[in-house]
């Protein structure tokens, strides 16, 4: 970041509301379908169809609401955003404008160790549109293919304060939005399904300076990593643009990619008028103080809970806390596993390093992962039993995420099993020590590295199966006997 | 007489009684049609042989309960599956609907019989039929004249005995002025009386199907079939209706009638004035106790009517463009070339004013000064009235201000023409039922006395218009159309 500059940022968070049908009509909203095979009449905007609202949209925006600590209206409509595109069938989608679901939340993020408070301005239901289909590039592509299987699956569209200063902070916003929403079970916020999308209003100012900068709307943010990489060059853009006298206009702009830059779509003077009003077909929604109270007593623990848990009843670092409570499954994953093995802090670090790596290396969600809680439990054990050493047990780790398999039986098939009987590893030491003599001078004239070397000739000699305690303290009493 | 010339519960009582075949009355009224339809050009769509087939069934099976055996038309902008469904427009000219609107299955259900659909303005746009895309309707009592709109093939059919009964739909007056103009009964029920699913929207807040019919008591027997909560349409209301053929009752000893002194105003025409004032001193001598009152807010009634219709309809005709059905513009460079295109060719005049229209009062810098206040005016308008039904039963006026005026007479000035719905739109904007029923002629042409009634009373207008129309028998002077009976 250029001196003197602090950037803003303020986020658009849309995300897939978990229902088995759409928004208005009883059509399937699995993802991954054959191109129009999940639509009908009304989600493709037949002449006289109407919309009906599925009450369940509305019981997973309220525990949205409720999980994100926002007030829930007691009385909200819906209302047309009316323009013309191929992909939306009716011309106009179905949104809330100015009475939305639910406003004045916030969430806490971790940022840089410091608790920080993020506020939520609004989060309203609305209908998600189709989507076009190209050969190759749209400028080059002969035809457009309209695929309606999307159209009216419903969203919810939350919206922070512009409370954010580092493309760090912004991603960890969604990181922690993304946990909330997946423990309160709304949504399963999968970025790359579309399930989690995300636009940034970025913008700079002075340090110092109260009034908010202009911003620009950056669009097309697939991941996280875009999400920061594009935030981090619309904050140099501008700084460079004001530095060379250049004014900021408001406008949207496009994340690109592959040139890793933004570039404008549109102005504000070229945005949509959109002639947002009521939609006369759907009667406006009230909803009672019983339904709310119900559905809050209904949430499950939530991430800022559950860290508090770990960090009280297992005394884990924050910053694991944050790891563990990533997605209610990992945390899962945990909680199953010290039961069955007692050192949390042990099982935080394998989940951390070794079970997120094979995780990311496979692109896989841990309720993939073939490896259950009380198998890692169980090879944990086998470390402390001295059956295998923690490096062995890297391998065998590797094992049981490829085949499933328990530890127990992969070391068995392996012949992995630790060497840990005294008399082996005595005779093992006394032949290299008495084979290599002048290693040994080495040690008494005080190179006390040179006892790296016999360990290594041992692993060798057991192709790795030595216990390395027991090793290291058997070759110490071996080498004594030598001064 | 002939069975065409025969009303609904007349055709009922031939047919339990097995006096004549569903297939006779069918062949009756196609050759009916055939002989005055090139004269009137009510309908859009005609299907005869599927008529005769679904006749011959009902006389095979020998069901003849309800309308089993009964033919209808429809307003061609309530789809039918597999019949196409045009809305009066070039964009829907070859539009066949997989579905068909609740109101359809119902009839359909009660196995009556589907002659066609029948022309209309342009997707309901107009009170003539003129704004039909394909051509205009006649009004059966002088062909020169229009029957009305938007519903004007509905009323026109009714009336030249072309069908029984039809349905149509009414957004400011689209039944009720035509229904007058045609000398025949009709009714906009309460709004979320009966369902709209499958109807092509208009005004989503003012639309409502209705009835169009030769006497009350066939009105009364239709709305059993249609009436009642739909789950496809959230804006239709749970809410238990009577058997509305109960309320086909002449006492009306102590009803309490207004009158509202601004419907007797607004440039009414004063022959209008004298006949409707007549049938109130008939319903006097039935021992109903007539008063006049004031609705206060009505000269505002037909631009909010205008701002708020137009603003909903810009974006319910949003879809006709060119994408999924209906015609599109195939020469076009990019899609929103054939946006634009597809639109120009497909709407008509009527349309594209109106979308322009409603689209200008929503737009950002002019949303608050014509659409919300034109919603603040629709309150007033609807406070009016439930103040009046503090005290009163129902409320009665003209229907409209003139008489069936002729073809091409109202074209130059659109405003001119709006002028028609001024005694209605207020009744839309309120969401109450209303029904025009025949009390009398003006040089020969048909008086529409409207009655209107408190949400999800229709019974109370039933119960009205059926003394009214036992006391009188303007009910029974049918129209000559210049063909001779019996060839």
């Amino acid at each position: 970041m250029a001196k003197g500059y602090e950037t803003v940022i303020g986020l658009e968070v849309h995300v897939e509301l978990k229902t088995e049908s759409k928004i208005f009509c009883s059509c399937s909203t699995v993802f991954g379908a054959e191109p129009n095979t999940q639509v009908c009449p009304i989600c493709s905007g037949f002449p006289g169809m109407l919309p009906v609202l599925n009450a369940r949209v509305v019981e997973l925006a309220i525990k949205a609401g409720l999980a994100l600590n926002c007030e829930i209206a007691d009385y909200c409509k819906f209302d047309r955003k009316n323009y013309f595109y191929p992909d939306l069938p009716k011309a106009y989608q179905i949104s809330q404008y100015d009475l939305p679901i639910c406003k004045r939340g916030c969430l806490e993020i971790d940022a840089d160790g410091q608790k920080k408070t993020i506020g939520i301005t609004r989060a309203h239901i609305e209908e998600d549109a189709g989507k076009l289909v190209h050969q190759g590039d749209i400028t080059s592509s002969p035809f457009s293919l309209v695929d309606l299987n999307r159209s009216g699956v419903p969203l919810l569209e939350i919206v922070s304060e512009p409370d954010m200063r580092t493309a760090q902070e912004a991603r960890t916003y969604v990181e922690k939005l993304r946990s909330i929403l997946l423990f309160a079970g709304v949504s399963d916020c999968r970025m790359q399904e579309g399930s989690l999308r995300c636009d940034a209003n970025v913008s700079v100012r002075p340090v110092g300076q109260k009034e908010l900068g202009t911003r620009a709307e950056i669009k097309n943010l697939n991941s996280f990593r875009s999400l920061e990489k594009a935030i981090e060059y619309e904050a140099k853009r501008q700084i460079f643009d004001i530095e060379d006298g250049v004014e900021i206009v408001q406008e949207t702009r496009t994340w690109d990619e592959e040139k890793q830059t933004t570039r404008s779509m549109r102005s504000k003077e070229e945005a949509h008028d959109y002639r947002y009003f009521p939609d006369p077909d759907l009667p406006p929604l009230k909803i009672g103080k019983d339904w709310i109270e119900t559905l809050r007593g209904s949430l499950p623990e939530l991430p800022d809970q559950a860290q508090e848990r770990l960090i009280r009843d297992f005394n884990l670092p924050l910053y694991d806390a944050v790891i563990i409570t990533s997605s209610p499954e990992y945390l899962a994953f945990f909680d199953d596993c010290v039961k069955l093995y007692s050192d949390a802090k042990v099982v935080s670090n394998w989940m951390m390093g070794e079970l997120n790596k094979v995780l990311n290396q496979n692109n896989m969600e841990i309720s993939d992962c073939k490896i259950r809680p009380n198998a890692l439990a169980r090879m944990l054990e086998l470390i402390d039993e001295g059956t295998i050493s923690g490096k062995m047990a890297k391998t065998v780790f590797e094992e049981m995420f490829a085949s499933g398999k328990e530890a127990d039986l992969i070391i068995k098939e392996k012949g992995l099993v630790q060497i840990s009987d005294e008399e082996t590893l005595k005779k093992l030491i006394n032949d290299i020590v008495v084979q290599n003599p002048k290693v040994v001078e080495d040690y008494k004239n005080g190179k006390k590295k040179a006892a790296g070397f016999f360990v290594g000739q041992v692993m060798k000699a057991t192709k790795g199966q030595a216990n390395p305690a027991l090793l290291n303290s058997l070759l110490e009493e071996r080498l004594q006997k030598e001064l | 007489m002939e069975l065409y010339q025969l009303s609904l519960h007349e055709l009922q009582d031939i047919l339990k009684k097995q006096d004549s075949s569903s297939e006779e009355i069918v062949l009756s009224i196609l050759k009916r049609i055939k002989l005055v339809e090139d004269n009137v050009k009510a309908f859009v769509t005609l299907d005869e042989e599927l008529a005769i087939e679904k006749a011959r069934k009902c006389d095979q099976e020998k069901d003849y309960t309800g309308i089993s055996g009964i033919p209808y038309a429809l307003k061609d902008l309530i789809c039918t599956r597999g019949m196409r469904t045009t809305c009066s427009s070039h964009m829907m000219e070859n539009f066949v609907p997989t579905y068909d609107a609740t109101v359809a299955a119902k009839l359909k259900e009660a196995k009556g019989i589907l002659l066609g659909k029948l022309n209309m303005d342009e997707f309901a746009m107009g009170s003539s039929t003129e704004n039909s895309a394909f051509y205009p309707t006649r009004n059966p009592w002088d062909l020169e004249r229009v029957p009305g709109g938007s519903s004007g093939g509905s009323a026109a059919a009714v009336a030249a005995d072309e069908a029984p009964f039809a349905l149509g739909t009414d957004t400011g007056g689209s039944i009720r002025q035509p229904a007058s103009y045609c000398g025949i009964v009709g009714l906009k029920p309460t709004y979320g009386r009966v369902s709209r699913s499958g109807v092509v929207a208009f005004a989503s807040s003012l639309d409502q199907v209705g009835v169009l019919s030769k006497n009350v008591r066939d009105c009364a027997i239709i709305l059993n079939i249609i009436a009642g909560h739909d789950p496809l349409d959230s804006t239709s209301v749970n809410v238990d209706f009577p058997d509305y053929t109960e309320s086909l009752s002449t006492d009306i000893k102590g009803l309490k009638i207004a009158y509202p002194q601004e419907y007797f105003q607004q440039g009414v025409d004063e022959e209008i004035k004298e006949v409707v004032k007549k049938a109130l001193l008939k319903y006097e001598e039935m021992g109903a106790v007539v008063e006049e009152v004031s609705l206060p807010h009505s000269e505002y009634a037909l631009a909010a009517y205008f701002l708020v219709s137009t603003a909903e309809a810009s974006a319910n005709l949003a879809r006709f463009d060119g994408v999924r059905y209906g015609i599109r513009d195939l020469e076009a460079e990019n899609v929103v070339e054939m946006f634009s295109n597809t639109r120009a060719a497909g709407f008509g005049d009527e349309v594209k004013r109106r979308i322009m229209l409603g689209t200008y009062a929503l737009s950002s810098g002019y949303y608050d000064a014509y659409y919300l206040k034109a919603l603040k005016v629709r309150r007033l308008i609807s406070n009016d009235f439930e103040k009046i039904f503090k005290d009163f039963d129902i409320i009665v006026s003209p229907t409209t201000p003139t008489t069936a005026f002729k073809l091409g007479e109202q074209n130059d000035n659109p405003l001119t023409l709006y002028m028609n719905d001024i005694l209605t739109v207020p009744i839309n904007l309120a969401g109450l039922p209303g029904m025009s029923v025949p009390c009398g002629f003006a040089a020969g042409l048909p008086v529409g006395m409207q009655i209107i009634a408190r949400p999800f009373d229709e019974a109370a207008i039933i119960r009205a218009a059926y003394a009214y129309e036992q006391y009188t028998d303007h009910h029974t002077v049918k129209p000559l159309l210049g063909v001779k009976e019996n060839g």
